[in-house]
């Protein structure tokens, strides 16, 4: 329950100048520019983008420096920014298989046609912390090698060729895409509408939730069947032109995970795909998106839905971490009414249950 | 659209398939190069605003397993923005960002373009700039993602 | 030229500003059920579309409203070209899909009955109808109750849909659920929000 109360206005504006005095720190030191938080926190900038579910690198930048590195504050203010905007259309959907690609692997097949390219990834590194990067040394550039550009396959189509994989989920004819920021989400969900969320979600969360399927909450014997990172183009119909446009491009990482599955009355047993497309470079929520898309597809499959993961209400009410943390943060706003109601009957409850106490006393006194 | 004459149709699509590319190139700009462009236009034209520069969200879509069902991805910011020049040519043109002179520019430039006597000069100054540098990126990204590409070697096993 | 480019002209010269004073007319409109506001002419259509019509369109509708437009609206490519490109919309062929739907012709419209009167549970997913009109100076004055209105307030629109009153009393009856409609005239507009009550004028 909440009562209007007044006062703490200068409180508020005070502490607020704070906040930007704390967020300013030091000011001997140089303020840092959203251009480099773009170009050198990139990975906190796909983040923000990839939760705030708006893709423009220089307004995740903002919200990074604004929230002084919070990254959930940012992805907060990013959602808040995108309800300012009017909607100009949905775009064609993006080809992964068309993309510019900046890094390619297979856990399922060494000798993949295009090869395996590793990218720029932390994979192989040894985790010691680097005490040069402390300093502004130079950095060497990138080496190249010049090759023709070679087809790069998805590895799902390589497998769906002898029928051993389901093919890319469809929906049924005529349905029209779920869009969650239109309308309220309603259970059971189709599978657009939980990517879509999925898409969105919290990291964290669903990396633990991916996690517990591999730990046996769920288990579905998951392969990395591809991921890849890079550019993809992006196309929009508009009506005054009878043509798509091409609006640019935006990174995206997208992973294709390959799960066992037995087969049922219907079906001979085949691999089944969970499937993961997240802006930016982000192998970990895309991997995490694609556990998690299988294992909420316990119900179409004709599996036991025994584990968390496979719980689509519980996944997808809970991935949203503005939703979240609005509601966990909202327990700091004044509840006095409500605590001191609480108080009343809490003080109620222990004098019956003094009154009992005595009262059981007295007769087991008297019965003695 | 027309089952009328189809040989106007072929020339109308032939037309909007130089038109597309050269929308994606000023889509894909940068501002710099934009104003730049404008700065040495010879002989501006009168440029009345129709539309925008205004920016707004697209819904950019996914599909399920890569080539099925479309799902919903994420919103990406866009501006666009239609201007008419004085002799009647309007232009379009969008691009992602936030980015209004960019994007008001390049709509000048698309109604440019699309008038026969400035098409050439349209095409030789800034679109072929701009496909230069995009296709210049492009090569690096790939080469540079090439010299990351693993060569497998088998090792010998056992006794030999 | 000109015929490709009137669907490109016409729209509000500031587009914040000019939605700003139209809607706030429209919140006043409903407030106040019956009143004619006021907002003159701020975007210009190819015809049949009024400019208050117009004004109401470039308001009101966007990439996300389903709209539904009469015939004597479709007909014309040069109007629905400048409802797509200023608004955005998206037409629909079928009334009760619709969240808004404009009439040009009120003496062919369908019946009140074929648009969405929201569900129970959602009595906001009705149709919004904009019946463009001369203006306020009609023959027939009809007198207005409920909320909103202070006694009774006459209204008296240029033209009417056909058996309007009958209608509109089963309107009221499937509250909460009901369409909403908005009259555009010359100038000004108007409001019936579902809550209000008809009864004709005693002679």
């Amino acid at each position: 329950m909440y009562v209007a109360v007044k006062g703490g206005e200068a409180a508020i504006r005070n502490a607020h100048k704070l906040l930007a005095d704390r967020r300013r720190g030091d000011r001997s030191l140089p303020a840092i520019g959203l251009d480099q938080i773009v170009e050198q926190l990139a990975l906190a900038v796909d983040r923000v983008m990839a939760e705030g579910s708006l893709y423009d690198t220089e307004l995740a930048a903002l919200a990074v420096k604004q929230a002084r590195g919070d990254v959930i504050e940012a992805i907060f203010l990013v959602r808040a920014y995108r309800t300012t905007l009017p909607r100009f259309g949905y775009t064609k959907p993006v080809e992964t298989s068309q993309m510019a690609i900046e890094r390619r692997i297979s856990a399922t097949f060494k000798d993949l046609p295009g090869g395996q390219l590793l990218g720029p990834t932390f994979d192989y590194t040894h985790r010691l912390l680097d005490p040069e990067l402390a300093e502004d040394g130079v950095v060497e550039t990138p080496d190249h090698r010049v090759e023709a550009p070679e087809h790069t396959p998805r590895v799902t189509d390589i497998l769906g060729h002898d029928g051993m994989i389901e093919a890319d989920g469809d929906m049924p004819e005529g349905l029209e895409t779920g869009d969650l920021t239109r309308e309220p989400l309603s259970f059971p969900l189709e599978r657009d509408l939980r990517l879509q969320a999925l898409a969105r979600g919290d990291e964290g969360f669903l990396l633990g939730l991916a996690y517990s399927t591999q730990r046996g909450y769920g288990r579905s014997h998951p392969f990395a069947g591809e991921i890849r990172i890079g550019e993809v183009e992006i196309e929009l119909e508009v009506a005054e032109l009878d043509f798509p446009l091409t609006l640019g491009r935006i990174r995206v990482t997208e992973c294709q995970m390959i799960n066992q599955f037995k087969g049922s009355s219907k079906q001979p047993p085949q691999f089944t795909r969970g499937y993961g497309l997240v802006f930016g470079q982000s192998e970990r929520k895309s991997m995490s998106m694609a556990l998690c898309d299988r294992a909420l597809r316990a119900r179409e499959l004709g599996e036991d839905i025994t584990a968390a993961a496979q719980d689509e209400e519980f996944v997808i009410s809970h991935s949203d971490n503005v939703q979240s943390t609005g509601f966990v943060e909202h327990l700091k706003l004044p509840h006095y009414v409500d605590f001191q109601a609480e108080l009343d009957l809490v003080r109620r409850m222990r004098g019956e249950h003094e009154r009992r106490e005595s009262e059981n006393s007295e007769t087991k006194e008297a019965a003695e | 659209m027309g089952n009328e004459d189809s040989s106007a149709t072929t020339n109308a699509g032939e037309a909007d398939f130089g038109r597309k590319a050269a929308m994606a190139l000023l889509a894909q700009a940068t501002v710099q190069e934009m104003k730049d462009f404008w700065a040495h236009w010879a002989d501006k034209p009168q440029v009345e605003t129709l539309r925008g520069p205004e920016t707004g969200l697209v819904m950019m879509r996914g599909r399920i397993g890569g080539g099925g069902a479309p799902f919903n991805l994420g919103e990406a910011t866009v501006t666009r923005a239609t201007v008419r020049l004085g002799n009647g040519a309007v232009g379009h043109a969008y691009a992602l960002g936030r980015s209004s002179e960019k994007v008001r520019l390049a709509a000048i430039f698309d109604a440019l373009w699309q008038e026969p006597a400035y098409r050439q000069t349209v095409e030789d100054t800034i679109l072929a700039p701009i496909a230069q540098r995009l296709n210049d990126n492009l090569e690096d990204r790939r080469a540079e993602t090439a010299a990351t590409k693993v060569d497998f070697f088998t090792m010998l096993r056992g006794d030999n | 030229m000109r015929a490709v480019t009137q669907v490109y002209e016409g729209g509000f010269s500031d587009a914040v500003f000019n939605s700003q004073k139209v809607f706030r007319a429209l919140m006043d409109a409903m407030a106040s059920p019956g009143r004619a506001i006021e907002i003159g002419n701020l975007a210009a259509a190819p015809s049949p579309i009024s400019s208050v019509a117009a004004s109401v369109a470039a308001t009101l509708f966007d990439h996300d409203a389903t709209v539904w437009c009469d015939k004597s609206i479709t007909s014309s490519a040069a109007a629905i070209g400048w409802l797509k490109f200023h608004t955005g919309l998206e037409l629909t062929s079928n009334p009760s899909d619709a969240q808004f739907a404009l009439i040009g012709d009120l003496e062919t419209m369908p019946s009140l009955e074929s648009f969405a009167k929201g569900t129970s549970e959602y009595p906001d997913r009705s149709t919004t109808i904009i019946l463009q009109i001369d203006g306020f100076n009609g023959p027939e004055e009809l007198t207005l109750s409920g909320p909103g209105i202070k006694g009774t307030q006459g209204f008296a629109p240029s033209q009417l849909p056909k058996m309007f009153v009958d209608q509109w009393a089963a309107n009221r009856g499937a509250f909460p659920r009901g369409i909403d409609l908005v009259f555009a005239g010359k100038g000004a507009l108007a409001a019936l929000p579902r809550t209000t009550r008809i009864s004709k004028k005693e002679a």
